[in-house]
């Protein structure tokens, strides 16, 4: 696939930490432009919503940028990563905010146990719920890379799995729109193999 | 020097390290600007997290590192001297960002916190418990504590089982134990004895000692739950 068809945008929500995003974008043979401008990104191929940091505050940039209004009325590919995912649901528990809605659901902090430190930061395995193109190729229970201490529950836009104390969603999908709550970027071959699925088959 | 990090940072990422960990020891001791260039040049190689630490003392220095590619910052004396630090860079970055490392040794049965360990000369007793500064430091937004029991740093004569089991009630936040792996048997104690969440090496892999994919076929084959 020839990556000239290819336009990605990083939504530039400020403040997140999108240079490993960028580099893995660029290990596949892609450039990702980093964007806040509501007519590039409506002009793009392929769209990322990245996010590090807290709810309120990427809500906030989005509301800013003019952006949250668009999000949800993209039609081409739009992946969310981490709190990116977070942030398609309808709100978070995190400073009880209101999110875009692209998927219904309310996101909620982990409950913590002494054998459980909050954040979920490390590797943990995905199971997988339906087939999606996301993960062509992803053996089941293969390992990613999550760092969070919200997460969505399991509902019908679920595509996989994660169990930390609780299930919850790992990776979600409803037609366009693609999330993963682990940083694929940062999860090795699978998970580059993951971003490459979303360029070339979603 | 580049070429050999980025050896190195190619060689860990193969043999399947989960995250890697770069001191930069020639941006601490005397609070010169340092080139970090090199933090890009490592990002273009990994797809695994990693951590900078080293000579990170203001949002400013954390936002350049960040910025280069690494995932997170780790800050040691600075935290101590301005605990308020882990403060701004949590709100600035998130916690997931912020490790605080600690340096930690036993002395008249307690243990205590030393600070300027860079420099062996100007090593000194931080005049805090461990616990007390785990639990702090935990308060102001640190996302996790790589504990380095000084003790056994460098000796290979395995983890501080005994000191990490205590800092694990305490820690909250993802415990990384440092100091003292010489075998894979130690890896295996300090998952299962100490029940940390990750335990940081650096002697036994730089010079071979320890392959990683050997040492984590072995733990998986001691029910320990590794990626493989």
């Amino acid at each position: 696939m020839s990556t000239a068809s290819r336009e990605v945008v990083i939504v530039d929500g400020g403040g997140a930490n999108i240079a490993s995003l960028n580099l893995a974008l660029q290990r596949l043979g892609y450039t990702g432009q980093l964007s806040s401008d509501p007519a590039t990104i409506r002009a793009a191929s392929h769209v990322i919503l990245p996010g590090v940091g807290a709810a309120r505050a990427a809500m906030e940039r989005l509301q800013k940028a003019g952006l949250v209004n668009l999000i949800p009325e993209l039609k081409q590919p739009v992946l969310g990563i981490c709190l990116g995912l977070q942030l398609l649901f309808e709100s978070s528990e995190e400073d009880d905010v209101t999110c875009l809605g692209v998927l219904p659901g309310r996101v909620r902090r982990f409950a913590p146990a002494p054998e459980r430190p909050i954040p979920h930061m490390g590797w943990n395995q995905i199971t997988r719920r339906r087939d999606s193109a996301l993960l062509d190729g992803v053996p089941d229970d293969s390992y990613f890379y999550f760092v969070h201490s919200y997460a969505a529950d399991v509902s019908d836009d679920t595509i996989a799995t994660a169990d930390y104390g609780r299930p919850f969603t790992a990776v979600a999908g409803r037609d366009n729109f693609y999330a993963a709550q682990f940083h694929p970027e940062r999860s090795g071959p699978l998970g580059a193999r993951i971003l490459e699925n979303f360029l070339d088959r979603c | 020097m580049v070429g050999d990090i980025l050896e190195l940072a190619a060689r860990y990422r193969d043999e399947g390290a989960d995250e890697l960990v770069f001191y930069d020891i020639t941006a601490s001791p005397e609070g010169r600007s340092v080139d970090r260039r090199w933090i890009h040049r490592v990002a273009e190689v990994l797809d695994i997290p990693f951590c900078v630490a080293g000579g990170i003392r203001s949002i400013r220095d954390a936002e350049e590192v960040l910025n280069f590619g690494a995932d997170k910052v780790s800050i040691n004396t600075p935290a101590l001297t301005e605990p308020a630090l882990i403060t701004e860079l949590a709100r600035r970055f998130g916690t997931q960002c912020v490790v605080v490392g600690i340096d930690s040794r036993e002395e008249d049965g307690n243990w205590c916190v030393y600070q300027f360990t860079g420099d062996p000369d100007k090593t000194r007793a931080a005049g805090l418990r461990t616990e007390d500064w785990i639990i702090e430091a935990q308060r102001r937004g640190a996302g996790e504590i790589v504990l380095n029991c000084m003790n056994q740093d460098g000796v290979r004569r395995g983890y501080d089982l005994a000191q990490l089991k205590v800092m694990r009630v305490a820690a909250t936040v993802p415990l990384i134990a440092s100091g003292g792996a010489g075998t894979p048997e130690h890896f295996r104690d300090v998952f299962v004895q100490a029940g940390v969440d990750g335990a940081l090496a650096a002697s036994v892999f730089h010079s071979g000692a320890i392959n990683i994919r050997t040492l984590k076929t072995y733990l998986r084959g001691e029910g320990i739950e590794v990626r493989p």
